[in-house]
């Protein structure tokens, strides 16, 4: 069956044009029930239980499917991950409005629907004959939805009387919405709240904590006085902005003092780059890194930097004298010459939340529930948390993800998401460091290792073909001690002529990740191996990082080389660059390699190649200091490991051997040629760095810090 | 946001339709009695008009006459109307005399042009509504007009696009789905010899996945040739029934 949407829009040019979509009905959409016989070959495995196994629920014993509306699903994302909840109809109409509204909620719902443990069905209800509907005359696309969701709860609890079942299986519309909750019982459906169904489990009262509080609008007012001014409209804050009498800029809190905050404008203005703010109203409930819109404050407020510490340490709600006291004292010694533009957020334009890792600060009242979490991360506020395990969290690191900050209240409201394990423990550290660092560290999944080649791996003659192949060279890599994953490898030796043949190989990750399939979308999204003291988080896989493409000793590698011919001066000649085999004759260590080249007694042929490498590398680093080469230091640390309790005792810095530079320096020739190369055969697509001059403004911190600490100028 | 989700992970497209399944057709042959062969063909919202003059002899210079075959001569336009916003089209713009190019080259390898040598066969299609795909349905509805014609021809030639979105292979794009600017083929087929009368490619496409979208498109031709074939009998029918009376 066929119908057709129809609607208006704009086109950019202001015109107002009639967009016509078709729009096919099908009758083929499966219900995804296991018992179910009406709806006839099902693509793949039917996802719903014949016999839902969730957890019991006291308000409805019989079995059941539960129906989740978009807000539930955008709100409870956390609680419907729980194991404890399966066999969940997700509607398409809910998918597609929850893609529209987070991204990352609709990546967790994905994944949630990927799961065969947790039986989610995804139902593509607006393609079915009987639970598509029209937008009525005047209807808003909001009501509508909500009416589509209810058709299609009443589609299946319809089609799922129809099975020869000894029970019925009911569905159970959750929704927040008093409104839709209502017509959905007129329309006798069974619809509770997410709160009244959770509140409901028999077995798992501590699934509670994870509600999100999302209280509705209304109550808030009535109960508290009131301490932010309102958050004006998205639609309010564009005009403003496009008038100039709002900034949009990213919201940086302080992390010394929780009371101030800059907003760096975006945009390529010169004036009031940086805007500052100062004091909880001002604040507005702007949480870091959040987008938000900045109303400047006339000259004569304007506010200096402060240079005091405050920390957050209420415990109370009302401790407005406190507070006042506090943000006194910001406004005290203050130098004329220090003030800068500062303004107060007038609204949110994209909030930035993210789960946050932290501790829970008990409330000192014993039996409360309501319970203030501290953050990790210094900026971002404390939150209040509603929990009753407060003495099993206590001296635990937990998760913590925000739901709202209401006008009335002092800390954003937020629930429990997860307990890492007990602060102060190697793995629950290690485990807060990754996730506040935003490391992806889960393993890998078996969509990204399915890329991975087959073992055992040999080289075929279809891979020879368009390499080189360098195994007669005396290659060797030069790396620090313990180093597995071997990336890069050098070569040097007299040609006839008098003249250098200089190589660098460097492994050929590409011919084992082929653009774009799972492995090289995980990859990219991890960026770089991580390492910590005793644990290395891999970019890709193993088998790739540390044996097929580490250019270890004595086995054949694919790598792309780079290869120049220089005269004993260094000066490049010729460079060509090829896809290549290469047999690596050693993996030296730093040391090991300096000792090769100041002994007087070994003469073969690695040790010639690494004394004709050093020699070019003096030149070479010579010629690029002469040249105005800045050195940056960013020493390499190592850890000493307690050989029994395998705890890490000690630090050390890397002593520089002369090795280290020479590698270094052949590295950023082969970039150099590589970058020349680019621009050279790409100009118009070459990305070409270039940092500019930065601006003296990025060191007043640290003037400010000189002259307080040691009362030295630092001059301009 | 990240825009529209063209096949979602339950394997429906925009408008609903499973990745291989064509557009609904539908088709009337001899839409006009002045023409020696007419047919209208709506592809989903793309609506194509197809005329055809001839054989007859050659108009305008002589001197293009072919000895030994026919002349195919192919003219394709689009109303004013087609498309969303309304623009002027000049005859002979660009896009026009490209498609016009190709609908000759496909009539050509089509039609036995051998049987009418030193003569002229004139098919001229219109799109009324643009909606994806517009190449095919100025090919199918240019079939119809010419079996209306009762021009002799080697096969049908049915045509159907292909796209490949989400590692899937998509069958006969509907304009939302040309428009997200993803590789696309347009194939035109005689689908009894299964031999390829046009492939045009936009856009870039990896080796290896051409076979997918090759397949995907030559099925689509033929679930279009099953449909003319169709409505080819069916007026047969209807014509010899208004005879027989
Ligand atoms: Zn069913």
């Amino acid at each position: 069956m066929l119908t057709s949407r129809t609607f208006l829009k704009r086109t950019r040019a202001g015109a107002v044009m009639k967009v016509v979509r078709e729009h096919y009905l099908r009758e083929d959409i499966a219900c995804g029930a296991a018992a179910c016989e009406q709806c006839g070959q099902q693509a793949g495995e039917p996802r719903l239980e014949a016999q839902p196994s969730g957890a019991a629920s006291s308000l409805c014993p019989a079995p059941h499917y539960l129906l989740p509306d978009t807000n539930v699903l955008l709100h409870q994302v956390d609680i419907l991950e729980d194991p404890v909840i399966t066999n969940v109809i997700v509607l398409q109409t809910v998918l597609q409005e929850v893609r529209k509204r987070s991204a990352p909620v609709y990546k967790r719902i994905r994944d949630v629907i990927s799961n065969p443990e947790k039986h989610f069905y995804s139902f593509t209800n607006e393609h079915h004959r009987e639970t598509y509907i029209e937008q009525e005359q005047g209807e808003t696309s909001n009501d509508r939805n909500d009416k589509a969701i209810r058709v299609a709860a009443k589609w299946y609890d319809e089609h799922l009387k129809k099975i020869n079942n000894e029970e019925t299986i009911q569905v159970i519309l959750l929704t927040n919405d008093r409104n839709n909750k209502e017509k959905a019982v007129e329309e006798g459906l069974t619809a509770y709240t997410c709160e009244e169904y959770i509140k409901s489990l028999i077995a798992n009262p501590d699934l509670v904590d994870r509600l999100a509080c999302v209280s509705d609008e209304g109550k808030e007012i009535e109960s508290g006085r009131i301490i932010f001014s309102e958050h004006l409209p998205l639609s309010k804050l564009q005009q403003g902005i496009k008038s100039g009498i709002y900034f949009q800029g990213t919201f940086r809190a302080n992390r010394d003092n929780y009371l101030e905050a800059t907003v760096w404008v975006h945009g390529d203005a010169e004036e009031n780059k940086e805007i500052i703010i100062q004091g909880l109203k001002y604040l507005n409930r702007a949480v870091h890194e959040d987008l938000v819109a900045v109303e400047l404050l006339a000259k004569d407020q304007w506010v200096a930097p402060s240079s005091v510490v405050l920390q957050d340490e209420g415990q109370n709600e009302v401790d407005d004298e406190n507070e006042e006291e506090k943000e006194n004292t910001l406004k005290s010694s203050v130098n004329k010459n220090m003030l800068r533009p500062s303004g107060r957020v007038v609204g949110i334009i994209k909030r930035n939340w993210r789960p946050f890792c932290g501790m829970l600060s008990k409330s000192q009242i014993k039996e409360a529930r309501r319970h203030l979490f501290t953050p990790a991360d210094r900026r971002i506020p404390r939150i209040r948390i509603e929990t009753r395990q407060a003495s099993t969290l206590e001296g635990q690191r937990i998760i913590v993800a925000i739901d709202g900050w209401p006008r009335n209240s002092r800390y954003p409201n937020g629930h429990f998401v997860k307990n890492l394990g007990t602060a102060g423990d190697k793995e629950t550290e290690t485990e807060v460091l990754l996730l506040e660092h935003d490391v992806p560290h889960q393993p890998f999944s078996q969509a990204v290792l399915s890329f991975l080649p087959k073992m055992p791996w040999s080289i075929t003659e279809e891979d020879m073909k368009f390499r080189e192949d360098l195994r007669y060279l005396c290659v060797c890599s030069v790396d620090p001690p313990g180093c597995t994953d071997i990336d890069d490898a050098l070569h040097c030796r007299e040609l006839e002529n008098g003249n250098l043949e200089v190589g660098v190989h460097i492994a050929d990750v590409s011919h084992f990740i082929r653009p774009g399939n799972a492995l090289d979308q995980e990859s990219a999204k991890r960026g770089t191996t991580v390492y910590l003291c005793e644990k290395r988080i891999d970019m890709v896989p193993e088998l790739l990082s540390s044996n097929l493409c580490s250019l270890r000793s004595n086995v054949d590698r694919f790598a792309f080389s780079c290869i120049w011919e220089m005269n004993p001066n260094a000066e490049i000649l010729k460079t060509r660059f090829t896809k290549s085999v290469i047999n690596s004759k050693a993996s030296l260590t730093y040391a090991e390699a300096q000792m090769r080249i100041d002994s007087a007694s070994m003469k073969d042929d690695i040790t010639t190649s690494l004394r004709g490498l050093n020699k070019l590398a003096k030149i070479l680093k010579k010629r690029r200091i002469d040249n105005g080469a800045l050195t940056l230091s960013s020493p390499e640390v190592r850890f000493h490991i307690d050989s029994e309790t395998h705890d890490p005792i000690d630090l050390q810095t890397k002593e520089l051997k002369e090795t280290n530079s020479m590698v270094e320096e052949f590295m950023l020739l082969a970039n150099i040629s590589v970058a020349k190369k680019i621009h050279e055969e790409f100009s118009e697509y070459a990305l070409l760095r270039k940092h500019p001059a930065p601006p003296p403004s990025n060191y007043d911190i640290l003037v400010k810090a000189a002259k307080s600490k040691v009362s030295f100028n630092i001059l301009e | 946001m990240a825009g529209l989700e063209l096949l979602s992970d339950e394997g429906y497209r925009v408008d609903g339709r499973r990745a291989g399944e064509l557009r609904k057709v539908r088709a009337r042959m001899g839409v006009f009695a002045q023409a020696d062969g007419s047919a209208y063909i709506e592809q989903g919202n793309t609506k194509a008009l197809a005329v055809v003059y001839g054989p007859h002899e050659m108009r305008g210079s002589r001197s293009k006459a072919l000895h030994d075959r026919a002349l195919v001569n192919c003219q394709y336009s689009m109303a004013t109307f087609s498309t969303g916003e309304r623009k002027r089209r000049p005859h002979g713009d660009r896009k026009s005399s490209e498609m016009t190019l190709h609908l000759k080259q496909t009539f050509e390898a089509a039609i036995l042009t051998q049987l009418y040598p030193r003569s002229q066969i004139d098919i001229y299609v219109q799109i009324l509504q643009a909606d994806g795909g517009n190449y095919c349905a100025c090919v199918n509805a240019a079939t119809l007009a010419t079996i209306d014609a009762g021009i002799p021809m080697r096969d049908y030639v049915c045509a159907s696009s292909a796209g490949f979105i989400e590692d899937t292979p998509l069958a006969d794009l509907n304009y939302v789905e040309e428009a997200a600017g993803g590789p696309q083929v347009a194939l035109a087929l005689l689908p009894k010899s299964d031999q390829i009368a046009l492939l045009e490619m936009n856009s870039r496409l990896h080796e290896d996945h051409l076979e997918q979208v090759m397949e995907a498109a030559s099925k689509a031709c033929k679930d279009v040739y099953a449909v003319l074939d169709q409505v080819v009998r069916d007026h047969v029918h209807e014509v010899t029934t208004l005879l027989g009376e």
